[in-house]
């Protein structure tokens, strides 16, 4: 099992294989629509995170000591994104997740091409993965 | 290809060389700029009167003795009658300068709440209302206890007029309606919602935000109690805008801040206030902008208001017919009478997406709900796709966009 640091160091060098932001854009978009459905009793009013523009569902599961996350947004960007951070946090334990930094953002570049209402979307994100990871420690 | 007449391309041409921003490229593309309707460029001749402002005459008006405060307060009061003779207002006094429609709506709100309605009152809205237009009243409803209305609207975006007929009563002390709206581009009957209101005695404020810098504007003819504008979304700057009110409302009304320049006497028992427009411009104002919106009416005059209408127009129904070439387009907004604005969404596709993927292709839109919630949940759409046009924009610009959307749509699909 790779470490959440060796998942972000992949993640940045597939994107650094594309020049183009249009290419990076397109994988993005590939990993929203391969994204894997989040169970729809998880899609409730509840599991939506505040402060984003598109609507996004994020519910965690703990299984043997480790998180796992699914998620959902109506709009196909935001997804890939999620799947970025899904494929990221899924599979660790709560401690590992919560000292993690997300520096993998920065280095593709994400962050300065995203709108800042996105931006702010994005940090809402793993503000609530990070609090399932808080709340799941707390209750261990 | 785009088949308008040369002299429309010569024109735009000569126009848009007046813009300097918009000879820059965006993520390495060159700009296409179709978020006019939030807020427009600016003209050099703009862009010049503010430096020229504080370069040379910069100082307080309206106070000093001093030749730059004679000056400056020269420049500003030349504004002021531009915009006055602009609009076609009695006189200067009834053009109060404002930070934007948005105060400008509130301050008369404000007004009517303190001093105007009562419990059991009446204000209308319409259906197509931008948030600015709506809450301010919800809130004056609040206050005063009367009771806000909505004229609603049809599929196409046109107000439905004869409940708008029918909810005219006694009650009815003030109906607020937008010239035209920003969201579906619909140019409303304004002439005719004055008339009407007027026969059962109700007020009538009309949001100009997107009227000024599309249409012509006369409150004489239009016989308007108040008429709002923006300047930022007229080429002027940002931060300032104008409320025009006839005179024998102004008086009634009472101050909406009070500070200095809005007094005529004060004593610690009581405080004189000065006449309009001082009244309702506490402080001292925004000098550099008002001396940008008289120099942005000054273009708009000297562009000619029906050339920016009749080139507006031409590049309207040009994207329209184009945009009907993706697949699966809708179009949202689609009155018989439509000023500049295209609102749509395609099927299958996120409008985030969508933006967010013409921003990297350098085309700038507006996506979401364009503080027009209502509107949203009226369709029962998370928000729209709107390109909005002004007078430098050119139909190759057009081409780009619509091809642009169709790579879009094929990455998104």
């Amino acid at each position: 099992m790779e470490t959440i640091a060796e998942k972000q160091a992949t993640i940045t060098e597939e994107f650094a294989f594309f020049d183009d932001w249009m290419d990076k854009y397109n994988h993005l978009i590939e990993l929203g629509k391969n994204l894997p459905l989040i169970a729809e009793e998880h899609k409730t009013e509840e599991n939506i995170i505040k402060g984003c523009q598109s609507r996004v569902w994020l519910h965690a599961a703990q299984n043997d000591g480790k998180l796992f996350f699914t998620a959902d947004s109506d709009a196909i960007i935001t997804k890939g994104i999620i799947a970025l951070m899904v494929e990221v946090f899924s599979g660790h334990n709560p401690e590992e997740i919560l000292a993690a930094d997300t520096k993998f953002i920065d280095d593709i570049g994400l962050k300065e091409h995203l709108s800042p209402t996105r931006a702010n979307g994005l940090v809402s994100m793993i503000k609530q993965m990070k609090f399932y990871a808080l709340a799941f420690a707390n209750k261990n | 290809m785009h088949t308008q007449s040369i002299t429309i391309q010569e024109q735009i041409h000569r126009i848009r060389e007046q813009f300097p921003i918009l000879k820059q490229t965006v993520n390495g593309k060159p700009l296409v700029y179709f978020d006019n309707a939030a807020s427009s460029q600016k003209p050099q001749v703009v862009i010049d009167a503010i430096s020229k402002y504080y370069e040379t005459i910069n100082s307080n008006v309206h106070r000093g003795v001093h030749k730059l405060s004679q000056l400056a307060t020269d420049a500003f009061e030349a504004a002021r009658k531009t915009i006055q003779t602009h609009i076609n207002a009695r006189e200067s006094g009834e053009v109060i300068l404002t930070k934007g429609c948005t105060e400008s709506i509130n301050l008369v709100a404000h007004g009517f709440a303190w001093s105007i309605l009562r419990p059991g009152d009446e204000v209308l809205v319409s259906a197509l209302e931008h948030h600015s237009n709506i809450v301010p009243w919800q809130m004056a409803c609040e206050r005063s206890g009367a009771k806000l209305r909505v004229i609603p609207m049809d599929h196409r975006g046109v107000l439905d007029m004869v409940t708008f007929a029918a909810a005219l009563n006694a009650r009815t002390k003030l109906v607020a309606v937008n010239h035209i709206s920003n969201a579906l581009g619909t140019v409303n009957p304004i002439a005719e919602i004055i008339e009407k209101a007027h026969a059962v005695g109700a007020a009538v404020l009309i949001d100009g935000a997107q009227g000024a810098p599309h249409t012509s504007i006369d409150v004489q003819s239009l016989d308007v109690d108040f008429y709002t504008i923006s300047g930022h979304k007229a080429y002027g700057p940002t931060g300032v805008g104008i409320l025009y009110g006839k005179r024998e409302w102004l008086e009634k009304l009472p101050p909406y801040q009070g500070g200095g320049e809005m007094i005529a006497t004060v004593t610690f028992e009581k405080s004189t206030y000065a006449d309009i427009p001082h009244k309702f411009e506490a402080g001292t104002p925004n000098i550099a902008g008002m001396i940008g919106l008289g120099a942005a009416f000054t273009f708009i005059n000297e562009t000619g208001i029906a050339t920016i209408a009749a080139i507006e127009n031409a590049l309207l129904q040009y994207a329209t017919e184009k945009l009907q070439e993706v697949p699966g387009v809708k179009i949202y907004g689609t009155a018989p009478e439509k000023a500049s604005v295209l609102s749509f969404l395609v099927e299958g596709v996120h409008p985030y997406d969508l933006g967010t993927l013409l921003d990297q292709m350098g085309i700038a839109v507006r996506t979401g709900h364009h503080c027009t919630q209502p509107i949203m949940d009226f369709f029962d759409i998370p928000g729209t796709v709107r390109a909005s046009f002004a007078c430098y924009n050119t139909f190759e610009e057009i081409d780009t966009f619509v091809a642009a959307v169709k790579r879009a749509c094929a990455m998104l699909l």
